[in-house]
């Protein structure tokens, strides 16, 4: 495969509610082992935008796609193409923690057992802890409630979770809007080191977050028809310093939210 | 603290508090009505039958001699009666709750069913006494047996399975099943693993609640089997069988003031059936909740 090529390839998509469209004509490249940032105004589709990648959209009635997003450079959205399958290729991460109620060790075994993992169960979720950077604050409770757990450590919990059945890419959903400062920079931390080995997109209110984590940052904005659609895509420096477009600079420079 | 300026606030201070303290006596009056209905029933029951409750009275048989007689044909019966009912609802009532919540589409079809299922929550028990006669009877023939009298029993408590287990179905908050879903579950593994763990506490109290209104019925069961003189316990599903309220009645329709003593200790049977049952809910609802939620 083809490293340098980008991993998402999304041609002219626009997303509809019925008849209500979301997106309008997005093109955009996601490129592998970087961290892609999202942001624009409440309402522009960028979550919306982030469901596409792994067709959480599929689960909403009513919701469906037209043109088309590439993955590996085949079409995300064939027929002959398993979300269920997609889905574990493609991890997730929610803006609010949501750990199932079950103990940290279930929590990340999970996604092992219903992908039929075969080797060390113990391994492997050991593995997935230190990659999240919760192995040390939870090894002596695994059994314990995850629930029980601060929101910062659930939101890692949740990113051990999805890290666990090996995706390619992890989507993130503002992963850090529920947390405090301290939290936030953990999380901030950690996605800086998960770029290593996996593609991460990540959607996100706040600009320093934007410009302290990612590699590149989308700016999408929502037009008169209500509808979100791209302004720009670029390396994140080039956004925040010398953007292209002065709807990014009036949007990066807080002259509208 | 700056003073407030503004002359139109009358805030009334003591007529608040008087208003205050009528809905509060209103509302304890309300509480009191059903606690001291409890009591004076429990009082009533327990005078008259105190003496009457033994062993002897459990593991004895209807008779002529009020003496001698005792509800052990008939509590056994219940129990069978129950135990088969416990076995039809839970399966098919949860199933229905599952596939309503979890895979039917909203469309108007669906809306037909949840609309029939909450109206045939509040049909009369002797409908159903009725269509279990010439359905299960009649019908199919298997006479007036435990078998058609749990199927009857079966059919009044279905719809308030399903509302319960619908009801702790969609209290699972739904960020569950996204998060499962975006592991890459299907629909069963997210609803195995992660809405019935969630669900279950609140599905066997429902299912508990609704087979301990069964055990009460009695018009249905009459209308199975109008025998209310067995002198034997069911060995079997197709066994005739009697159940402790039609036997409770019975005693008490008769004029002499030893069977009113007998349907008081029966009541009392009944009720310490009904509330270990209610015990069992709770306890299970406990066990459950500790070990998904702690």
């Amino acid at each position: 495969m083809n490293d340098s090529a980008p991993i998402f390839q999304v041609n002219n998509l626009s997303l509809y509610y019925e008849t209500f469209r979301a997106l309008r004509d997005i093109n955009m490249a996601i490129n592998r082992y970087s961290v892609t940032a999202l942001i624009g105004p409440s309402g522009c589709g960028k979550s919306t935008l982030l469901r596409c990648f792994n067709r959480m959209n599929d689960l909403i009635p009513g919701a469906r796609i037209e043109g088309e997003i590439l993955f590996e450079e085949s079409n995300l959205y064939a027929d002959a193409v398993d979300a269920t399958e997609i889905r574990s290729r493609i991890g997730m991460v929610f803006q609010r923690p949501n750990p199932f109620p079950k103990s940290i060790y279930d929590n990340v075994a999970f996604g092992l057992k219903i992908n039929g993992y075969q080797g060390d169960m113990d391994e492997a979720v050991e593995r997935s802890l230190r990659q999240a950077a919760l192995w040390e604050e939870v090894k002596d409770r695994l059994r314990d409630s995850a629930l029980a757990l601060s929101g910062g450590q659930q939101q890692r919990l949740c990113i051990a979770r999805a890290i666990a059945v090996e995706p390619e890419v992890i989507l993130m959903d503002e992963p850090a809007s529920a947390l405090d400062p301290i939290a936030t920079l953990a999380i901030e931390d950690l996605v800086r080191q998960l770029k290593e080995r996996y593609t991460i997109v990540i959607v996100t209110h706040n600009m320093q977050q934007a410009a302290r984590v990612s590699d590149e940052t989308a700016f999408l904005m929502v037009g008169d028809d209500r509808a979100g659609y791209l302004v720009e895509q670029d390396d994140t420096s080039k956004i925040f310093t010398n953007p292209e477009n002065e709807r990014t600079e009036a949007y990066i420079t807080g002259r509208f939210s | 603290m700056a003073a407030r300026t503004n002359v139109n606030f009358n805030p009334a201070l003591s007529r608040r508090k008087t208003i205050g303290a009528i809905f509060y006596f209103v509302f304890l009056c309300a509480v009191m009505v059903g606690i001291i209905g409890l009591i004076v029933l429990l009082t009533q029951i327990i005078t008259t039958g105190w003496s009457w409750l033994d062993w002897n009275f459990i593991t004895s048989y209807p008779s002529r001699h009020p003496e001698q007689a005792g509800i052990k044909s008939a509590m056994m019966g219940t129990i069978w009666a129950i135990g088969l009912t416990a076995v039809f609802t839970v399966p098919i009532g949860v199933g229905a709750a599952i596939y309503l919540e979890e895979y039917a589409p909203r469309n108007w079809f669906t809306g037909l069913i949840e609309i029939n299922i909450s109206n045939l929550a509040g049909v009369p028990s002797i409908v159903y006494g009725l269509l279990g006669w010439a359905l299960f009877v009649q019908l199919m023939s298997l006479g007036r047996v435990v078998l058609a009298g749990a199927m009857t029993l079966s059919l009044l408590v279905l719809p308030i399975v399903i509302l319960a287990s619908r009801e702790a179905i969609r209290a699972v908050p739904n960020e569950y099943r996204l998060g499962a879903f975006a592991l890459g579950a299907d629909q069963w593994q997210v609803i195995k693993g992660t809405v019935l763990p969630s669900a279950i506490p609140g599905i066997l109290t429902g299912t508990i609640l609704a087979l301990s209104r069964a055990i009460g019925e009695a018009a249905p069961v009459i209308a199975i089997s109008a025998l209310v003189y067995i002198t034997f316990v069911p060995s079997s599903p197709l066994d005739q069988f009697t159940v402790m309220p039609i036997q409770i009645f019975n005693w008490i329709s008769r004029p002499q003031e030893e069977f009113q003593n007998l349907a008081a200790a029966g009541i009392m049977v009944l009720l310490i059936i009904l509330l270990s049952m209610n015990a069992v809910a709770v306890l299970l609802r406990n066990k459950f909740q500790t070990r998904s939620e702690e």
